[in-house]
């Protein structure tokens, strides 16, 4: 099958490309990057305007839910919601049931997303059960195909066990990915602050994420080990990699879309669809995280797409369960809240969507030049639209962002010899 | 006059005039309350559930002694288990209530924002009778009304919350509804019962009861559960007792004319002794018949709402 994609604004930040050209491609493969190709009889032809093609975004950090939790989401269907946000690639967690914390899980899931245009990383679980207690095979699960590993949902339980876990993954070079809170302080269901006074609900204090950050990277420190935080949300916590980086340690982090877009403020009407873990914060936080984001302070966006049920989250707010489906909105309102508000150039979004998720679990970035791989997301970053949930590919409909309008969205990606445009294959 | 919303969820939202509103309709039920028959044809034909999810005896109690009194159709549906655990969802439960044709839901339940939910699910009037720490506006409105009866208007008065406020709702009821009448509030326990920025909403904070009771007209002691012992929050109730019990001879040296309310049920020797309960200081067993007439009076004003 042969592709030439016309008039399109190439843009890899690795290569300092940034041009109007024609691609061909041919089985998947990039055979000529030119102005104006004249196409051969047996070419597919797509013409575009005013669309950018970059390298493939990357989402590591999405909960698929399979296996055990195939009501909620399944491997099929969130990958078909990361075609749709624009995401080539996705790196899954292993908070599922079986966990994954065997070679054996790990190998399945793979084999699951075989044939799909998106490419699917699995997660190892650090500990067996995600329980902390002893190390899970990390060697034979890193063989079968995880890129990092992580008991997300929770931080590894003792510094005792980060400690080894740090030390055990050196070797390998895949970095341990930490949810960090700590469990005696935290337990409640927003963050703590003047809103969670005024509804009454039990607050979770910024220290409890804080604290476990400053264990992680004190035991990076002393290990010398390779750590990512995940979904960072506080001031604090940005500081605090802040710091960290500029002592040279190996710490990177990441955020969601919704840390830097919506405040605790939202939470007053109760809406379970904005009850997260991390909770939403304050102004002054979403400030800071911003500044993290343009100072380099966080390496990257990543959804945290966690699918739950209507019945699941249709419940009484403490009771229902943390988290918000990420995969189709987080380009738009990355482009709109950082892009389009002058916050971050095109470039910096590609290197958090594209360069920096792919740096930090040693996964080869599919550069756009003749010869290589045609792994692209293609990006209109002034198209307005709106969120519209019934149209989601998502098996599970649970985000607040629902009939928002956004401006900027990923219109579609070339990836595994498959063209998806406009939400078809073509 | 009639009151600007459906719904009786907190007083966070609720504007003076239905505040006053209600508590002007509770003095015309007190009055019936006093009268050989105290029973009035208002809310015939009406039926309302209390729907109790948590433990209540006195606040459920009183809710259905009002509602028999205004000659409604009473159910009482008390679940002490979660809706989850029995395997049917809370959505599930109020639906099936709502099916029979119910006019009103007097709610308790250990959530925070569980009225909010149930007016989304449901078209009955909702009354919150408590949800998790969040609010329990009734006797916050029992309270202002027995303030007034015995001080006159709230505004410019000065009252202080006693005790562990952070997992209170009728503290925060009471902040909101008493900041809406003009008094000045504030709070007073130990710092790990007082939730923190609560000085953003406006609340003074006293460390020492001694000067919680100096400068305040009123004091709203709050019960000390006991398992706030294991919890962390104090080390026991006798050192609570020693240093924020009120007792005769704080109130004596501090303010002999102050006026302590107290939700009940008390933990006599804890945070009150039993000289100051059954006191002259005390309002509390007006508190319990004011209750009554608080609550015909929101059943009463939300019943008769036009459609």
């Amino acid at each position: 099958m042969k592709y030439l994609l016309k008039n399109l604004q190439i843009i890899d930040p690795t290569l300092h490309i940034n041009q109007i050209s024609d691609i061909l491609i041919e089985n998947g493969i990039i055979k000529k990057i030119a102005e104006n190709i004249i196409p051969t009889e047996d070419v597919k032809v797509i013409e575009f305007d005013k669309t950018i093609c970059t390298l493939g975004f990357f989402d590591m950090h999405v909960h698929l839910r399979e296996p055990g939790y195939e009501q909620a989401e399944t491997i099929k269907t969130g990958s078909d919601a990361a075609a749709e946000g624009g995401f080539t690639a996705i790196a899954c967690m292993p908070n599922t049931n079986p966990t994954i914390d065997t070679s054996e899980v790990v190998e399945s899931i793979i084999k699951k997303s075989e044939n799909h245009i998106v490419n699917v990383f699995p997660i190892g679980a650090v500990t067996k059960g995600r329980k902390g207690e002893s190390l899970s095979p990390i060697y034979e699960m890193h063989e079968s195909g995880a890129v990092a590993f992580s008991d997300d949902g929770v931080a590894v339980k003792t510094a005792n066990m980060v400690k080894i876990a740090l030390e055990y993954l050196k070797p390998i070079g895949a970095p341990l990915i930490e949810h960090c809170e700590d469990e005696s302080l935290a337990g409640g269901s927003i963050n703590e602050g003047t809103i969670s006074t005024e509804l009454g609900l039990p607050p979770i204090p910024s220290v409890a994420e804080e604290l476990t950050i400053a264990r992680d990277i004190l035991l990076a420190e002393y290990t010398q080990g390779k750590l990512h935080i995940a979904h960072i949300s506080t001031k604090n916590s940005v500081d605090l990699v802040r710091k960290a980086k500029a002592k040279g340690l190996n710490v990177t982090a990441e955020v969601t879309p919704h840390h830097f877009s919506l405040t605790e403020n939202s939470l007053r009407s109760y809406d379970t669809n904005y009850k997260m873990n991390p909770p939403l914060r304050t102004d002054e936080d979403v400030e800071a995280i911003i500044e993290g984001l343009v100072d380099g302070t966080i390496d990257v966006i990543a959804s945290d797409h966690a699918p739950h049920t209507q019945e699941d989250k249709e419940v009484e707010f403490v009771q229902a369960p943390n988290g918000i489906i990420g995969l189709e909105t987080e380009v738009g309102l990355a482009l709109s809240e950082l892009y389009n508000k002058k916050k971050l150039s095109i470039e910096q979004i590609i290197q958090k969507f594209a360069i920096n998720p792919r740096q930090i679990l040693n996964i080869e970035i599919p550069q756009i030049k003749v010869g290589n791989k045609a792994e692209f997301t293609f990006l209109i970053p002034d198209k307005v639209w709106a969120v519209n949930l019934v149209q989601s590919k998502s098996k599970s409909k649970n985000s607040p962002f629902d009939k928002k309008l956004l401006t900027g969205k990923a219109i579609g990606i070339f990836n595994n010899s498959k063209l998806y445009i406009n939400g078809e294959y073509v | 006059m009639s009151l600007s919303s459906k719904h009786l969820l907190g007083l966070r939202n609720t504007p003076r005039e239905d505040i006053e509103l209600i508590i002007d309709t509770a003095k015309t039920f007190r009055e019936v309350l006093e009268r050989p028959i105290k029973k009035v044809p208002t809310l015939t034909g009406k039926t309302i559930v209390n729907l109790f999810f948590e433990n209540s005896t006195r606040t459920r109690i009183s809710f259905e002694l009002a509602q028999k009194r205004l000659s409604a159709d009473t159910i009482n549906f008390s679940i002490s288990t979660s809706s989850t655990k029995k395997g049917e969802t809370f959505k599930d439960t109020v639906k099936n209530i709502e099916a029979m044709k119910i006019d009103m839901i007097v709610v308790r339940h250990q959530s925070a924002g569980v009225p909010d939910f149930l007016t989304r699910i449901s078209n009955a009037n909702i009354i919150n009778a408590g949800d998790g720490r969040h609010e329990h506006p009734t006797q916050a409105l029992l309270d202002f009304f027995s303030i007034e009866e015995k001080l006159g208007k709230l505004s410019g008065k000065n009252v202080c919350i006693v005790g562990d406020v952070s997992h209170s709702r009728v503290a925060l009821s009471n902040i909101f509804g008493l900041q809406t009448l003009g008094a000045n509030v504030s709070v007073c326990g130990p710092a790990t019962m007082i939730p923190r920025n609560i000085e953003k909403l406006g609340v003074k904070i006293y460390q020492k009861v001694e000067d919680a009771i100096r400068e305040n007209d009123v004091l709203n002691v709050l019960r000390i559960q006991l398992e706030r012992e294991a919890g962390g929050a104090i080390p026991n109730v006798n050192e609570y007792h020693k240093y924020f019990g009120i007792t005769r001879e704080r109130l004596e040296k501090y303010n002999p004319e102050i006026v302590i309310l107290h939700p009940g049920p008390i933990n006599r020797g804890v945070e009150i002794t039993s000289e100051v309960a059954d006191g002259p200081y005390q309002l509390i067993l007006e508190q319990v018949t004011n209750g009554v007439a608080i609550r015909m009076a929101i059943l009463y004003l939300l019943g008769t709402l036009p459609n």
